[in-house]
């Protein structure tokens, strides 16, 4: 297996204002994310060869996104495999690259979830015999929180605590990312007080249900050169799904296995052996705040059962030894599920080019994307790691 | 001779009570909670009568109620797949009636001494409603009552039956009536409930040639407690003959109602007792049955009081009247509409989701739920049994309390349960204080209704903090 490792390049992005985008249809959402991608790159529709188009429930099929950008009869696939839907279709299209079969090659990821008049996310899913409990994500989650507590004897109060910082720092984060679909300062103290939604997660435990999308352009590192010096290349991506954790009597719902799983096979792609390290920043999946101080863990940044401890200590801070969710993730963009992955990767794109204006890490090298989907003991998972040419 | 072999009960946790808000009697009834129904109840009672019981054993089942959640679609078939039975036995869901209970009593005695079956199971279960804080609802209660007739091991054998059909139009519902409607009030019981079944007891000594003095124990129904004493009174019996109706603590429960006495009658019955059940409705049915001394040796399971004992009196009326739809609740912004379940699937999945089948691997002995072709611990393919996790005692592992779940049991709480057997489960939980749920609280599984769309009353299980010991 000789991985994706240096083998293609992103050479133009583009990411819509994330939010209610009430007077937008998903196509409006390709479009605008599309041609900012075409113009970063320096190209033009007629350009692209072949497209994935990740949606989780938006629309099916791949035709949308020809009838929207009017691309010319080339091949195009609609890619959905839940909160990882956009990063399922960026690693498609790296691995039709790295392939040879074509030289560019456009990814959009887009979700259009506020026409449901649900406050909440309301994605169909197969109704079945329809026994099995309706149970909403923040639920699940919460049901991670619970046992996290009471695994590591972590009193509510403290616990509470904890996951208030994870989302008051991407708040903060949120408060310099002008496409986010929140933009003030949340303190611990208002995300602790806020509404209990699913004991012991509150309002501000959870990110938002928003409208949005993004796009990537893909080639060769060879042609890269010729449109631009600043390309990035892929260094690794893992895909671990996962999908009978719940049947297991002994799993603990205080580790994803996906995501270590993921995160591992990018490791190794990569040539990383010390994450904490070797990363310059992340872009995770904090659909709730739990999710992300899991996640800390699981991508080998904290130790087992510690994580608490350097979010008390900034490490993941915008200032932090790692910063995490430095465009104020699913917290502040909200999460349009076949947009969010490709969101990060806009993120770690621009950060890595010096181009992230209010929040910019000083020399970036070596970025990861992290998306969760599905619910704890049945997930998806993908992890992208992205970095500077040599 | 047949004769009563094993019996149990089930009354909901809730009661109403002096202490709910709105709710304007001294006395307690027993309520059953926003997703539990006759069916769900009569699942609880027939558990609570086969523990120790061998099911496969059980030839009939006959299900006795008034509120059935089917007009068309037998109800006992559902009871017969929860509990677990074989499949080539008779069902029948005998209703309409408020002598429904004592008619399937009837019944199960004539075939098992007919010889067509062995052991056949009854149950009554009702829950009926009154009009919101009218006399009816006051009055009523909801509860279940469960026997298994059989020839065997006779705890109480049948000892003689009589019974008067009268067209009576004292208390009706009409089909899609959700309210007990009654006549006036005098003539409903000085010509219905006083003349007939009076004339029902009388019948029954003079047929059987016994005499009031012989009766243990009186186990009669009548819709509130001052006309229970008054009735018991003009019969001729003495207090300590009549067995406790139950008024102020549970309520008339139906056409369960006069079993549910008897079940209660069992528990504190001495061998050689004549017991009598009193039945009214459309006319009167008495049942003797006289205790045997295998009853001194019968290990009674939870029945009429413990559950009766294990009781919570509810906040507030408020919270009664959405649980029966009578206060509409606006959930119509928070989740999407429910779509009918595929029947297909329900079909499909019924040893899984009613049943409540799980698998152990033959090759590795792994507990899992729901059953798995490929054995989620050793892979093997095809090569397991079932294993029922119904009655398998459990704990909470982890759990969550959902306030945006859309349900009129807010918080939602959502638990993941794991078997002492091995296996596990994610579930909502019903019938739970919020403040008692905790990791490693002890529960039961327990068969309700999750919700009704497009006319499918769709069942499945749910944990409830134990109730039974183990």
């Amino acid at each position: 297996m000789s991985g994706i490792k240096d083998r293609v390049a992103v050479i133009g992005m583009g990411c819509t204002k994330f939010g209610e985008r009430w007077d937008s249809s998903a196509a409006d959402l390709m479009v605008e994310a599309a041609y900012e991608a075409y113009e970063d790159a320096g190209l033009e529709g007629k350009d692209i060869q072949a497209a994935w188009v990740g949606t989780a429930a938006s629309f099916r099929t791949a035709q949308p996104l020809a009838a929207a950008l009017k691309l010319d009869y080339i091949p195009i696939s609609r890619v959905e495999n839940a909160c990882a839907t956009g990063t399922d279709a960026f690693r498609n299209a790296c691995y039709a690259v790295a392939a040879g079969i074509y030289d560019i090659v456009l990814v959009v990821g887009v979700e259009k979830l506020k026409d449901s008049g649900f406050s909440g996310l309301a994605v169909p899913e197969a109704v079945g015999a329809d026994v099995t409990p309706q149970v909403p994500p923040p639920s699940q989650f919460a049901l991670a929180a619970t046992r996290y507590f009471h695994q590591y004897d972590i009193p509510y109060e403290e616990g509470k605590m904890t996951l208030a910082q994870i989302a008051s720092k991407n708040h903060h984060n949120g408060t310099m990312s002008p496409k986010a679909h929140f933009q003030r300062e949340v303190s611990a103290e208002q995300v602790v007080n806020a509404p209990m939604v699913a004991w012991p997660l509150g309002l501000f435990d959870c990110c938002g249900v928003s409208d949005g999308a993004a796009a990537a352009i893909i080639t060769t590192p060879e042609i890269a050169k010729t449109f631009r010096d600043d390309y990035i290349l892929v260094k690794g991506i893992g895909l671990s799904v996962g999908a009978f954790g719940i049947m297991r009597n002994d799993w603990d719902f205080t580790h994803f296995p996906e995501t270590v799983r993921a995160s591992q096979s990018a490791y190794q792609e990569a040539g990383i052996s010390d994450p904490r390290k070797e990363i310059d920043l992340a872009m995770v999946h904090d659909c709730f705040t739990i999710t992300e101080l899991i996640i800390y863990e699981d991508l080998g940044f904290s130790p087992r059962g510690r994580a608490s401890e350097d979010v008390a200590a900034g490490t993941f801070s915008l200032e932090g030894e790692l910063p995490v969710n430095t465009d104020g993730g699913l917290k502040c963009f909200g999460h349009p599920i076949g947009a969010s992955g490709v969101r990060m990767i806009y993120e770690v794109y621009k950060q890595l080019q010096g181009k992230a204006g209010g929040r910019q890490l000083k020399n970036p090298t070596l970025g990861l994307t992290h998306n969760l989907g599905g619910r704890p003991g049945s997930f998806t998972c993908s992890v992208a790691l992205l970095g500077t040419r040599d | 001779m047949a004769g009563i072999s094993a019996y149990g009960a089930y009354v909901p946790r809730y009661r109403l009570g002096a202490e709910t808000d709105g709710w304007e009697s001294a006395g307690q009834r027993s309520i059953a909670n926003f997703d539990e129904d006759s069916v769900c109840m009569a699942v609880a009672a027939g558990i609570d009568c086969l523990t120790g019981h061998d099911r496969q054993e059980i030839d009939g089942l006959l299900f006795a109620t008034t509120t059935p959640p089917y007009s068309e679609k037998q109800c006992a078939s559902i009871i017969a797949t929860a509990l677990d039975l074989r499949r080539d036995i008779f069902t029948a869901d005998i209703t309409n009636v408020l002598r429904a209970g004592t008619t399937a009593l009837k019944s199960a005695l004539d075939s098992v001494t007919a010889g067509s079956a062995e052991k056949v199971l009854v149950i009554a279960s009702d829950n009926r409603q009154g009009a919101p804080k009218g006399e009816a609802e006051r009055n009523s209660g909801d509860g279940a009552a469960a026997f298994i007739i059989s020839n065997e091991d006779v705890i109480a054998e049948q000892a003689g039956s009589y019974t008067i059909t009268e067209n009576m139009m004292d208390t009706w519902r009409s089909a899609g009536d959700p309210f007990v409607r009654s006549w006036e009030d005098r003539f409903a019981i000085e010509e219905g409930l006083e003349r007939i079944l009076g004339e029902a007891v009388s019948g029954f000594m003079e047929k059987e040639g016994v005499s009031v003095k012989d009766v243990g124990k009186l186990a009669m129904y009548s819709p509130d407690g001052r006309r229970h004493a008054q009735l018991a009174r003009q019969l001729g019996f003495q207090p300590e003959q009549v067995q406790d109706p139950l008024f102020g603590r549970l309520g008339n429960t139906g056409a369960a109602f006069p079993l549910m006495l008897l079940a209660g009658a069992l528990e504190d019955s001495t061998p050689n007792q004549l017991l009598l059940t009193v039945a009214y409705g459309d006319g009167s049915d008495v049942l003797g049955f006289r205790t045997t001394a295998k009853i001194q040796d019968y290990v009674a399971s939870f029945g009429v009081s413990g559950y009766l004992d294990s009781g919570l009196v509810l906040d507030s009326y408020e919270t009664f009247a959405k649980w029966r739809d009578v206060w509409i609740t606006d959930s119509s912004s928070k989740r999407p509409q429910a779509q009918s379940p595929s029947v297909t699937a329900m079909w499909r999945e019924s040893d899984q989701n009613i049943r409540f089948h799980g698998a152990v691997c033959n090759q590795c002995g792994y507990v899992q739920y729901p059953p798995q072709r490929v054995c989620v611990e050793c892979q093997g393919l095809d090569d397991s049994s079932p294993i029922r996790l119904s009655d398998q005692p459990g704990t909470v592992f982890t759990y969550s309390l959902d306030h945006i779940a859309g349900t009129v049991d807010t918080p939602l709480a959502i638990a993941v349960v794991n078997f002492e057997c091995g296996g596990r489960v994610l579930c909502t939980m019903t019938d739970r204080e919020t403040s008692e749920i905790k990791i490693g609280l002890p529960v039961e599984m327990s068969f309700r209704k999750l919700r009704v769309v497009n006319g499918i009353h769709n069942y499945y299980w749910k944990a409830i903090p134990r109730r039974r010991a183990v």
